[in-house]
């Protein structure tokens, strides 16, 4: 790429699941913390047929001045995954200094008989920041398995340079009523994962 | 105040800024919810047409009557409105009358890649293209101006990927709008469209054209952003930031109305190069202008494709030569999530039992359509909303003398609402015999549980009528013996009524009700 573009810094978030894991709303918490603490953002995503069990993409990107709302192919700064297949499917926006989040869940259509083996083995040899959690282990801990999308929230959080008022205040404006509490534990117990 | 807003809130915002008092249209993705934010201001009347030729009608009555209106649909929903826009076009449009239209390159959630900017120059109406929320805000109280300055209905075209694509928006106060004048209905030579009046309103709709592209050339939203020169491009709305993304240090002709086109401008601005590029997606609408106006510098669909959607990287390899790569080796292939049928979702059933029962299904536009995939495999054609009952009466008159009577077509509650109910006629009047099945999950599933005309509750939530399928049945001169209702969980109780009335061999009417799992999840929630 030409020396210009790189200098414009822009941080490069992919979000990708399957529906109905909660990539969308965590892709919401973190453009609406990037807007408070005063950058340009842009997100972008595709909503339709992704509630009959779809993948689900969201690209999020903030800086001084955002132009494409979706990440050039091998830009991504970081990587979270609800879903680790859904990982491998969206590589190409990766490079090797990709910051991989990913949460080890494994969703199988009916219409597939064989999940595939080694995705781990082979991810963690690509990344040597490779941020793996085990969900029934978080979701003990949070003692909700509702929040597990904001507990990967807060391990991102640490990753970028966003304040934790305004991921604060994203989140309560964003999660559903009643659940503020539990969320900011979940974001919180993601802050000191790693 | 600064939100993030996706293009769809932002034009609901932008709707409520400028005034805009009266909002229609029918769902259909990615436009979908433009209607559902509207929905939420205050001091605004708003409703789901029954489909989207309605819309544009109601739209058209409203604008004229002196309130400022949104209309909105998706791309294929603007054929269905064909017919009122041409005619629109020479009444004009008296108060703000702004048609948004949501195009959906690379088909997300569609049944074909349309590219409506071609209805602007057909119907000879204006186009305005945003390239993020903010200018579509802006965009549509500078439409609701142009339309009344030009007296025109005015074209607001979004992409899938404006409509959901979330970026910064500055909110401000509501415009205090008061519209001067009403209906006025002496003025028969502009509303009543006999030949004698509208052979003259042609020539005004010539003339207004003439004029728009005029103004085109001066306008603040066709501007030339200046670079180093070194590459030129001609863009418009998304494509827009791809190129500043991509190349930011070049020469940028960026449109922002797209119909009529400021050929002035833009073919002095061509003179300059040795070549210009035109980034655009789907078809080379602005390139053939272009190239009809004898430029003969500019590149586009030569080397960028016409199908599909674009992104930085598309551009940049287009242009330059070269290219992104992932430097990531990862042998495993993930597997496809193609989208299926929730479970327990009561439209399984019934394409469990017509496959079973070997029947050729004419199918129709809904969640329903993915019957045709297996598990289910049980639908054989699909074309646009309401095509599934007159396409099965043609595969019937096909067949002749040798028709075998195993032709059913199968269409959803809001599908048959929206165009439907008139093919069911044509098949009672021209004494057709299929079998139709209506699939009624008392929603609008598909495009997000929208209600409609089989449900009881309109956009408000309040409650309405509900039309009755035995009696529009029998009103339509369906025999009373050859119609039923069965329910959607019982395969066996569905297989047995369809072959009871395909054994009748006369038109019958089959509706089968169980509500949609999420609509019902939705509804007790609230
Ligand atoms: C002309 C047109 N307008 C809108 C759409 C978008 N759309 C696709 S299916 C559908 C309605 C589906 O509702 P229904 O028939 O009740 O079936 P369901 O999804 O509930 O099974 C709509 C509005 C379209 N494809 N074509």
């Amino acid at each position: 790429m030409e020396k210009d573009i790189k200098m414009n810094k822009i941080k490069n978030i992919l979000m990708v699941g399957v529906g109905g894991q909660g990539i969308i709303t965590a892709s919401d918490i973190l453009s609406e913390a990037a807007l408070l603490d005063g950058h340009d953002v842009k997100k972008s995503e595709i909503h339709g047929m992704s509630q009959r069990g779809g993948s689900v993409f969201s690209h999020v990107r903030y800086g001084e001045k955002v132009y494409s709302p979706t990440i050039k192919t091998g830009e991504a700064d970081i990587l979270l995954s609800l879903e680790v297949i859904e990982t491998v499917r969206w590589l190409v926006y990766a490079n090797k200094s990709t910051k991989v989040i990913l949460s080890e869940t494994r969703i199988q259509p009916q219409t597939v008989k064989e999940y595939p083996e080694g995705v781990i083995e082979s991810l963690k040899k690509e990344f040597k920041d490779f941020f793996l959690v085990n969900p029934i282990e978080i979701n003990k801990q949070n003692g909700d398995n509702k929040v597990l999308n904001t507990t990967l929230l807060g391990i991102l959080s640490n990753l970028l340079d966003i304040s934790d008022s305004s991921w604060e205040k994203a989140m309560e404006k964003l999660v559903p009523n009643g659940t503020y509490e539990s969320n900011l534990a979940a974001f919180r117990l993601g802050k000191k994962l790693f | 105040m600064k939100a993030i807003l996706s293009g769809n809130e932002a034009i609901a915002r932008g709707a409520y800024e400028a005034g805009i008092k009266v909002g229609v249209g029918y769902p259909g993705t990615p436009s979908t919810e433009i209607l559902e934010n509207f929905i939420k201001y205050d001091d605004v009347v708003t409703e789901w047409s029954v489909n989207e030729k309605v819309a544009m009608e109601v739209g058209l009555g409203s604008a004229l009557a002196g309130k400022r209106t949104l209309v909105t649909m998706k791309h294929v929903g603007l054929n269905v409105a064909a017919d009122p826009l041409f005619t629109a076009s020479y009444i004009g449009s008296n108060a703000g009358m702004v048609i948004v239209v949501a195009d959906d390159p690379d088909l997300h959630s569609s049944q074909n890649e349309q590219d409506s900017r071609h209805y602007a120059r057909a119907a000879k109406v204006p186009m305005v293209e945003p390239s993020d929320s903010q200018e579509a805000k802006e965009f549509v109280r500078y439409a609701c101006e142009l339309s009344e300055g030009f007296d025109t209905p005015i074209f607001f075209r979004s992409v899938t990927r404006i409509s959901h694509s979330k970026t910064i928006v500055s909110l401000e106060k509501k415009l205090d709008y008061k519209h001067d004048k009403g209906f006025e209905k002496e003025n028969i030579k502009k509303h009543v469209m006999i030949p004698g009046f509208a052979r003259q309103r042609h020539f005004i709709v010539e003339d207004r054209m003439k004029s728009l592209e005029e103004f085109s050339n001066r306008i603040e939203i066709n501007r030339i952003e200046k670079g180093n020169g070194k590459i030129a491009v001609i863009t418009s709305g998304l494509c827009y930031n791809y190129v500043k993304e991509v190349l930011p240090e070049a020469d940028i002709f960026k449109l922002g109305m797209i119909y009529p086109l400021p050929m002035k401008k833009l073919i002095d601005f061509c003179k300059g190069y040795d070549k210009v590029y035109v980034v655009e997606e789907l078809d080379p609408f602005i390139e053939d202008q272009l190239k009809a106006k004898g430029v003969s510098n500019v590149v586009g669909k030569d080397i960028m494709p016409i199908t599909g959607e674009y992104s930085p990287e598309l551009i940049y390899t287009a242009i330059t030569g070269k290219k992104f790569n992932s430097e990531i080796n990862v042998e495993i292939k993930p597997f496809p999530r193609p989208p299926m049928l929730c479970p327990g979702c009561p439209h399984a059933q019934t394409f469990n039992a017509m496959r079973k029962l070997g029947l050729t299904v004419s199918g129709d536009i809904g969640c329903y359509t993915l019957g045709t995939l297996p598990p289910y495999s049980a639908m054989h054609a699909c074309v646009d909303m309401g095509a599934s009952i007159p396409f099965a009466q043609g595969l019937e008159i096909a067949q002749g003398s040798e028709f075998k009577h195993d032709v059913v077509a199968v269409i959803g509650d809001s599908t048959f609402a929206h165009s439907g109910i008139t093919g069911l006629i044509n098949a009672a009047y021209n004494k057709r015999r299929i079998l139709v099945i209506v699939l009624d999950n008392s929603t609008t599933a598909m495009t997000g549980m929208q209600p409609n005309p089989f449900n009881g509750s309109t956009i408000t939530g309040e409650e309405t009528v509900v039309i009755d399928y035995q009696k529009l049945a029998e009103a339509i001169g369906i025999k009373k013996d050859n119609f039923r209702t069965v329910t959607a969980y019982k395969e066996e109780v569905i297989s047995e009524t369809i072959q009871e009335l395909l054994a009748k061999k006369e038109l019958c009417l089959m509706v089968v009700t169980g509500p949609c799992l999420i609509y019902k999840r939705k509804k007790e929630k609230v």
